[in-house]
């Protein structure tokens, strides 16, 4: 399984691997947002936490496709099937890269771009913890969705529209973190149930992801 | 394959053929019973005037909006333990109706929302989480369609119906929380039901209720059918094609 | 016979018109496309049968 987690990771960041692409996504994203709303501090430092948040969701959500897709093109992913590993195994080994190569880095990245949305100072600290918890969570719940539509030609748009609504409780539960804890508020809830998202989503999500592959192999 | 492939979808369209009309008719009974008493025949609420006449829709709506999505997920449990086709096409069926319901349940609440909130749209609860659900029937609706093969397809719906499921309820949790903090009571008396409601309301909004019931049995028996004959057809071209 | 809906007439009106609307459309498409496939269905049978 290490094995299978260090290939992914060598793929996704050699040339074309899609790494750098959505950190820089990201990017345009946060740059995007103060074009659409207006450049004054007060509206900007409101929605900052908010605008990291979802930007990372879509950021996360880009990359999804390749999870099995190349896999499946050359028929790699029969042969994983076939493989001593279990099928759940490999779900969360390519959960787990992905991860590594999207969630990861966007939760380091975030704060520094919250720099360019006037983020408010006690909020820094949140949303990298926030991101750093939630992230895994979409990570798993995308290599779900991907598994599910890796069959269908030019399935990314579909595979959007199945994951998003999945996404909306670690968004709003991400999100209301950040909130109340820069408020200084108690954020123990929020913060608990995303944690319990994410385990949540490791723990049986997989099987479902098991599932639905070999459901596609057939 | 076989003249029927299973003995289920003959006996399911030789059953459903004479009673369908019957199960139309009392369901338009019903509602034209409901909605014209309710329409015609009751007072104006004190707070909120005539507006309280949408109750006999909005309530029914959403009530049905949410059993059609639990219907979908138990004829999708059945499907993938006991691979009867009639379930599953029985989920494919309901989605396009609950997703009606949704839509009647989203519009109707917002139309009852202006005069009542001054906006056509609130972040309200219960409102958020209806449009959840609508995007969860509009994803299961697009897998369906994109995927070829009918067992396949069949299959991969109801993983995500069933995932989808314990997100929507997790989703429901997640919106209250996020508008309303967890352990505040709605303030909101739109979506009330009948419970509080006083009779005068309640029996025509019972009868309503009973008339979207039956409206949604008919719609989904009748669509069953069609998906049945829908298989059939493709399972006959296909070894048309291949003589 | 119209009762006095007082100012609220439109809404009221509006998400009766929505509704019928709505529920008259998945009746109406539901309807056609059962026909749609039980005339199929009976050309292919015929085209097998006959």
């Amino acid at each position: 399984m290490i094995a299978l987690l260090r290939r992914d990771l060598r793929l996704a960041t050699r040339a074309g691997g899609g790494f750098g692409l959505g950190l820089v996504f990201f990017l345009i994203v946060v740059v995007l947002v103060p074009f659409g709303v207006g450049p004054q501090t007060a509206i900007l430092s409101q929605i900052a936490s908010g605008i990291l948040w979802v930007a990372a969701l879509l950021a996360a959500l880009l990359s999804l496709d390749r999870i099995f897709a190349l896999d499946h093109e050359d028929g790699a992913l029969a042969l994983l099937a076939t493989a001593p590993i279990p099928l759940e195994m490999v779900g969360v080994a390519k959960a787990v890269a992905h991860w590594l190569t999207t969630g990861l880095p966007l939760s380091i990245a975030a704060p520094v771009l919250g720099v360019l949305l006037q983020l408010q100072p006690s909020a820094y600290v949140f949303v990298a913890a926030t991101l750093f918890l939630g992230t895994p969570a979409l990570s798993m719940i995308g290599t779900f969705g991907a598994a599910l539509t890796v069959g269908i030609r030019r399935g990314g748009l579909l595979l959007s529209l199945l994951v998003l609504p999945l996404y909306v409780p670690t968004l709003i539960f991400g999100a209301e973190a950040v909130r109340r804890g820069a408020q200084g508020l108690d954020a123990v809830t929020p913060l608990l149930m995303l944690a319990g998202i994410t385990a949540g989503s490791f723990a049986l999500l997989p099987f479902a992801t098991a599932a639905v592959l070999r459901i596609n192999l057939r | 394959m076989s003249l029927w492939e299973y003995a289920n979808p003959k006996r399911f369209m030789g059953w459903t053929a004479p009673v369908l009309p019957w199960v139309f008719g009392v369901a338009a009974l019903f509602l034209v019973t409901g909605l014209v008493w309710g329409f015609f025949f009751t007072p104006d609420d004190y707070r909120q005037g005539s507006t309280v006449k949408i109750i006999y829709l909005h309530v029914p709506a959403a009530f049905m909006a949410i059993n059609t999505w639990i219907m979908m997920l138990v004829a999708s449990l059945i499907w993938l333990v006991r691979r009867q086709h009639v379930s599953a096409l029985a989920a494919k069926a309901a989605a396009p109706i609950g997703l009606t319901m949704t839509l009647i349940a989203l519009l109707t609440g917002a139309i009852w929302g202006q005069p009542m909130w001054g906006t056509y749209w609130a972040w309200d609860p219960r409102l958020t989480s209806f449009l959840i659900l609508f995007l969860f029937y509009l994803g299961y609706m697009a897998l369906w369609a994109a995927i070829d093969d009918p067992d396949t397809a069949a299959d991969l719906t109801s993983v995500l119906c069933i995932v989808g499921s314990v997100f929507a309820v997790l989703s429901r949790y997640a919106v209250k929380f996020w508008n309303q903090g967890l352990h505040q009571g709605t303030s909101v008396p739109l979506a009330t039901g009948g419970r509080t409601v006083s009779d005068v309301f309640f029996v025509p909004l019972a009868i309503s209720s009973v008339g979207f019931i039956l409206l949604f049995i008919a719609l989904v028996l009748l669509r069953t059918r069609t998906e049945i004959r829908r298989r059939r057809v493709r399972a006959l071209h296909m070894r048309e094609s291949r003589r | 016979m119209i009762p006095d809906l007082g100012k609220y007439a439109a809404e009221v009106g509006l998400a009766y018109g929505v509704s019928i609307v709505l529920l008259a459309g998945i009746i109406g498409i539901s309807w056609r496309q059962s026909v749609a496939q039980k005339r199929a269905l009976d050309a292919v049978e015929a085209r097998r049968n006959g």
